[in-house]
This record gives structure tokens, sequence and C-alpha cells, in this order.
């Protein structure tokens, strides 16, 4: 009983900083995605715990799926139903990428490579964002640098790449679309 | 980069997110998928000569409203796998309903009707015809539809995309009804309904790849 209070009450405490977020609270929102990654990862370690080393990859890619697929959110509906929801869908895709990938590959690294234990606290993805960041055209990678790396403006970054106001906007909506992409296109 | 890293990068200047989206985008589809399935139908088969006199008789409605019934479940059902983590919950019972309604129609019609005329209420004058028809009404909806849902998150593809091609397809029945000159409910309940299940179909097989995110 007491245990579902408590998940009521985190839920309810997160819910707010999301519905604060999508509403333009952007200190909300942050915090909103800095809880939401310690409860993924929690959620994702428990449902990978044969492979480890995979765990803070795809609580990277489900906070991007998150992030994304954000307008999803149905304030009627629990909030919890809704991370799950996305976060098994990004974990049976990488489950089913790995067996496909297994396929062409021995299996048996997988064998050796349990010996590596997960460590307790976040790990260091082994994928690097950044690196494909690198990789998308100008047109969004411009954008997504300088308003959400370097936190300028919309207006600011209009006025540094020459670009139109709704250019950059779109710019950052299709690059992060495109980053979670190339995550589920690679292996 | 850290995942710390990232929340800030996704954080910063994320801005505010139109509510309703999935509603916004769905309503948009349908008025597509209305529209090209009525161009669909004008220019190729036209409206049924007797339409004035047509909308005079109650079976045209009971048409009308079983196809529009499905249509609303369709719908339902739509926005509904449109969004993780939503359950269908009574939805397939709004989906089911009209279709036992009308099976229940049929078989009092065809108790009641002679013996030899049975056929002609079963078959009509365009069996033959009305299901493809109708799932060519359903082209343009169904585009709409799944371009729809693209731009949601649906996480289990087969019933999403199934919902989407059910909701084409009865959009495009709805429209094929003003050109359709059958009216027994024995017809209705079969060829009208097998004409829906073929975009349901397509949808169902072509989700998982249409609908990848």
């Amino acid at each position: 009983m007491q245990d579902t209070g408590r998940l009521n009450a985190g839920e309810q405490r997160l819910r707010n900083l999301l519905l604060r977020g999508l509403a333009g609270d952007e200190p909300a929102y942050h915090a909103f995605l800095q809880e939401l990654s310690t409860h993924l990862r929690a959620f994702l370690r428990k449902r990978l715990a044969r492979l480890p080393d995979e765990v803070e990859d795809l609580v990277q890619e489900s906070l991007l799926a998150i992030h994304n697929q954000r307008h999803t959110y149905d304030a009627g509906y629990p909030l919890t139903a809704w991370i799950h929801a996305i976060a098994k869908y990004k974990l049976i895709d990488l489950l089913r990428r790995r067996a496909k990938r297994d396929l062409l590959t021995d299996p048996l690294d997988e064998e050796f490579s349990l010996e590596y234990a997960a460590e307790t606290e976040a790990a260091d993805a082994r994928r690097d964002l950044a690196k494909l960041l690198a990789q998308l055209p100008d047109r969004q990678r411009l954008p997504i640098v300088h308003m959400k790396l370097e936190g300028l403006s919309v207006a600011q970054t209009a006025r540094l790449t020459g670009m139109s106001e709704s250019a950059v906007k779109v710019g950052v909506h299709r690059g992060l679309k495109a980053l979670a992409a190339m995550i589920s296109g690679d292996a | 980069m850290k995942t710390v890293e990232l929340v800030t990068l996704l954080a910063t200047g994320a801005g505010a997110v139109q509510p309703n989206q999935a509603a916004r985008r769905f309503a948009a589809a349908a008025g597509w998928s209305v529209l090209g399935a009525a161009l669909l139908m004008i220019a190729l088969l036209g409206p049924r000569h007797d339409l004035a006199n047509a909308v005079l008789l109650p079976m045209f409605w009971v048409k009308f409203g079983f196809v529009a019934c499905l249509a609303v479940a369709g719908l339902l059902a739509a926005l509904r796998l449109s969004r993780p983590g939503q359950r269908l919950a009574w939805v397939p019972t709004a989906l089911a309903a009209p279709v036992i309604a009308i099976w229940l129609l049929a078989v009092l019609v065809l108790a009641q009707a002679d013996p030899v005329q049975r056929t002609v209420l079963f078959f009509g004058a365009t069996w033959d015809s009305c299901p493809f028809l109708i799932a060519l009404l359903s082209v343009p909806g169904f585009a709409a539809a799944i371009l729809a849902m693209k731009g949601l998150a649906p996480t289990r593809l087969r019933p999403a995309g199934a919902a989407a091609g059910l909701l084409s397809g009865a959009l495009g029945a709805l429209v094929y009804s003003v050109h359709c000159p059958e009216l027994g409910a024995p017809f209705i309940g079969f060829w009208y309904l097998l004409g829906m299940l073929i975009p349901t179909t397509v949808g169902a097989l072509l989700g998982p790849r249409l609908l990848r995110w």
C-alpha cells in the first residue's frame, strides 16, 4: 500500500513537471528529463540484465524518442504507461536489431561479453551522439548546435545561420528525428 | 555524449508543444479522406441517379449509419493506437456493435423474404464491384491516415495499421454509399464489410513497415 502511494506521488510529480514542460516551462522540462533518465535506467536495467552494456545507450535512445514524441502524451492517461510503452518499443527494437546482427556474426561473442559487469551508476553510453550529430546536414546540425548546445534563441540562430526562423525550428525538429532514425538504423 | 548532456541538449529551447495533436491530425486526415474519396467517386462513378429519392428511404440511412459507426469506431481505435500506452478498452466492442446490428437485421430480412428472393438480397446487382470500389475510394484516405499516424507514435504497428486502414475503408464506404444502388441489409453486412476489410488487411500487413519509428 505504502509502495503504491509512493509510486503515485512520484508519478504525480513527474507528470506535473512534464505538463509544465509541455506548456513551455524549460527548467521544469529539464527536471522532468533528468528524473526520467533515472527512472528509465532502472526500468531498462531490470529488463536488460543480460546486456548491461546496452543500458545507457538505450536510456539515451528512449530519452530522444520520448522527447521527439512528447506531443503524443495525453494528460488524461497515466504517465508511466506512456513512458513504459515507448521504452519497451525501443527495447524490442534494440533486441530485434541485435538478433538480426547476431545472425551475421558469431553469436558466441555474447557469452564472453557477459563477464563485463554493469556499473551501478550511469555508465557512459558507448554510442557517441555527438558523432552522429556531426553527420547531419547543415540545415539540421547548425540549428541544433546553436540552439540546443549553445543555448541561443531561435532569432539569434536564424541571424547567425542566415536561415529563416521557421527553418531553424524545422531543422531542430527534423534533426532530432533524424538522429533517432540513425540510431534505429545502425546496430 | 553523457546522458546529462543529452538531457540538457533536449531541454534547451524545447519550447511549448501544441496540445491535442492526435485529434487535430486525424481530423485533418478524415477531411482529406472524404475529399479524396468524393473526388474519385464523382470522377469515376457519379452519384446514383435517384439520390434525391434514395435519401428518403430508411435503409439508405441504416446503411449510412452502419458505415458511419464503423468510421467513428475506427477513428477511436486509430487515436488510441497512435499514442503509446493507451489501451483499446471498450473500442473493440464499439467496432463489433454495428457489425452485429447489421447482421441481425440481415438475418431478419432473409428470414422474412421469399426463398427465391434471398440470393437477390445477398448478391444484389453489384456484388462483384462493390468491395473493390470501396477499396479504391479508400486509397487517398489510407495515405492520409498512415501519414497522420506517422506523425504520432504507434507502438503496436499491426493493429495501428489495421485501424488506419479501417478508418480509410469506412470513410471510403461512406462516400461510396452515395453512388451505390444497393439497400439490402444482407448485401451491406457482407459486401460493404468486405470492402472495408480490404484496406484494413492491407494496413495490418504494411503497418510494421510503414509505421516504424
